[in-house]
């Protein structure tokens, strides 16, 4: 009984974990798709939270929030669209740049408008961030353990990005595989001479690709600062722009697979919350750094061992230039 | 002729300059990482040099370390501009501070949380255990499911530190109570992710725990906010943080840098300022609990009075409290 409680748990903590590595991944997968590395997801992810968290807490509104991510998400990728796309420069160092760039600016305007040290100011409950939503009856089905306490625990009780985030990956498959720009995006990673010839703008193309993925970032940023914590703090994204594209590359830049790479990241990483200092049968108390240790010897494992060879999409990473 | 007039002027009022003493006494004060405004330890030492300058009137020189390479830098250039006492703020800084000591033996180094042994340094270290054995009290007493958190920043002594006390504190009010604890990392970068601290504790409320103890700079932000969103207890740490949210802290470990970056700076100033060891803890008012007029509604009279009672045991010897001792 205290097992199934415990499961059910660690099981909810690895979806609020996954909800801003995912929207992250899918950012990633629809950029690199169209061949435009997406090293830039650290950055436009941290500006989105400073641009939602700093919006949020003068607005008052989490929705002008999350507007405010979604914008800033997008500017940020015109730019590194425009440099990479427009200017064929080399989308490591841009990606790279990018990220430099955000790191910096963010902490900078937030002590010059909000004078809190690179912080923005602290967001209030109501309004100004997006809360647990509680399902109807959830607080009923809590009495019966199975399987009333899993759609009490588990599905109900997230807020409304998690939502939105599982919501988009069918979408996101959908969009990739079923629809005709889904076709000539995945065209345009793989062969883009090809896409050209048939009289379609691989620039337009790539441009839409990384704009969508700016706006997939900006809900991730707006998460992670309006949704699980209640404000901006320097470099609060903390590597997960970097370990989204891991997980797209585990996930060989497909919708699900992904998804499923990123489920298992976030498991580890609430496992090992939920292991430190807990006295196991056999092994005794784990050393804390092992513990911490163990997300990443466990994506170095299965990245070596258990995928098999990943193929990026052929055209990525080159930029496009038409033939004079 | 009109060169040497000005010089002779110059020369004259560099002397008036010289012989007020005021006007002479340049402090200076580098922060670690986290910066000064992480509304904790380093925010702390900020209050205590800025209550300095609001007193006497002098200015201070100030610097936040945001990458490992500027420590020293950083102080030798502090030095070198002839800065009179340079008080360092947090364990990291120590082997900076015993290096750029070594080279200005003339200027005065306080460091906060780190012992170097020099002529010229002064090292001032609390008795978090104290405090810390306060809270654990507090958080024994105020809790309802008889399970308590503590979150720690990185994983390095002085953060043993506060749990071992913590944990002491806990089993005195209630000895079958149970603490879980967490670390949030093992670099600097563990001092600045609240949201790992909310996972954290939400973790440890998934577990039972009802009031929970961040010792973990800004990453307690977001453990205080997830206790707020959950509807429960967090105690803050170094700074009063009782106003962050008021009615779910339950109380603060507070430890007065502010005390301490501020009597340097005075004894520095009026020439009382000695090198050497200083440990400050309950009896010195170097760390203590804070009870304000935000958290009086969780800390009720009942637990002061044995909250009180156990801090003046500690004061007179009467009640141990161990220190953690890295092996």
């Amino acid at each position: 009984m205290e097992t199934y409680t415990l499961i059910i748990l660690l099981l909810a903590a690895t979806i609020r974990v996954a909800t801003p590595l995912l929207l992250a991944a899918l950012a990633g997968m629809f950029s690199e798709r169209s061949g435009v590395i997406a090293l830039g997801l650290e950055g436009m992810m941290l500006g989105a939270a400073f641009a939602s968290a700093a919006v949020a807490a003068v607005s008052g509104s989490a929705w002008l929030g999350l507007g405010a991510g979604i914008a800033t998400g997008m500017a940020l990728a015109l730019l590194l669209a425009f440099a990479c796309v427009t200017h064929r420069g080399n989308q490591v160092v841009a990606g790279m740049a990018l990220n430099i760039m955000v790191a910096g600016l963010g902490p900078a305007l937030a002590l010059a408008w909000f004078d809190l040290g690179g912080q923005t100011p602290q967001l209030e409950g109501h309004g100004q961030r997006f809360l647990a939503i509680t399902w109807p009856w959830a607080a009923a089905a809590d009495k019966v353990p199975f399987p009333g306490r899993l759609y009490s625990q588990l599905l109900s009780g997230h807020n409304l990005i998690v939502y939105l985030a599982a919501v988009l990956v069918p979408l996101s498959a959908w969009v990739l595989y079923r629809t005709r720009f889904g076709l000539r995006l995945r065209a345009v990673g793989e062969n883009p001479s090809a896409v050209d010839t048939a009289g379609i703008s691989v620039t337009r193309l790539r441009y839409q690709a990384v704009m969508i993925s700016g706006v997939l970032c900006g809900v991730a940023g707006t998460y992670l600062s309006t949704a699980a914590s209640a404000g901006f703090v320097r470099d609060m994204t903390a590597g997960k722009g970097y370990l989204a594209l891991a997980a797209l590359i585990f996930g060989k830049w497909k919708p699900y697979p992904t998804l499923g790479a990123c489920l298992l990241f976030a498991f580890t990483d609430a496992l090992a919350t939920r292991l430190q200092g807990v006295d196991l049968p056999l092994v005794g108390v784990i050393p804390v750094q092992f513990i911490l240790a163990l997300p990443y010897v466990l994506t170095v494992l299965l990245l070596a061992g258990f995928v098999g060879t990943a193929v990026p999409p052929s055209a990525i990473g080159v930029p496009y230039a038409k033939e004079k | 002729m009109i060169s040497s007039r000005l010089l002779a002027v110059l020369l004259v009022s560099l002397s008036a300059v010289t012989l007020t003493p005021a006007a002479d006494f340049k402090p200076a004060i580098v922060y670690d990482f986290g910066g000064k405004f992480d509304r904790s330890f380093n925010q702390s030492a900020s209050v205590g040099a800025e209550k300095f300058k609001k007193d006497t009137g002098i200015p201070f020189r100030e610097f936040e370390i945001t990458n490992a390479a500027q420590r020293e830098q950083i102080m030798a250039q502090l030095a070198k501009r002839g800065s009179s006492i340079i008080v360092a703020v947090g364990f990291t800084q120590a082997s900076a501070v015993e290096r750029v000591a070594r080279q200005f033996p003339e200027v005065k180094f306080t460091i906060i949380d780190a012992v170097v042994d020099l002529p010229n340094v002064q090292s001032i270290n609390f008795r978090e255990q104290e405090s810390s054995f306060l809270c654990g009290m507090a958080a024994a007493l105020a809790s309802k499911t008889g399970k308590v958190g503590f979150i720690g920043g990185m994983d390095i002594p002085l953060i043993r530190k506060f749990a071992l006390g913590y944990v002491e504190g806990a089993k005195y009010v209630n000895p079958n109570v149970e603490v879980f604890q967490n670390m949030t990392g093992t670099t600097p970068a563990a001092w600045g992710d609240p949201t790992k601290g909310a996972e954290l504790a939400k973790s440890q409320f998934g577990r039972g725990a009802d009031v929970v103890f961040h010792a973990a700079g800004a990453t307690g932000i977001g453990v205080m906010q997830a206790a707020q969103d959950a509807g429960l207890l967090s105690i803050g740490c170094d700074s009063n943080q009782d106003y962050l949210h008021p009615g779910s802290v339950l109380t603060s470990a507070v430890k007065r840098v502010d005390v301490a970056v501020y009597k340097a700076f005075q004894d520095a100033k009026a020439g009382t300022w000695k090198s050497g060891q200083l440990v400050l803890g309950l009896a010195e008012d170097g760390v203590d609990y804070s009870y304000d007029e935000y958290n009086r509604t969780v800390l009720t009279p009942a637990m002061k009075r044995r909250l009180d009672q156990a801090r003046a045991d500690i004061v007179s010897g009467k009640l141990k409290v161990s220190e953690y001792k890295a092996q």
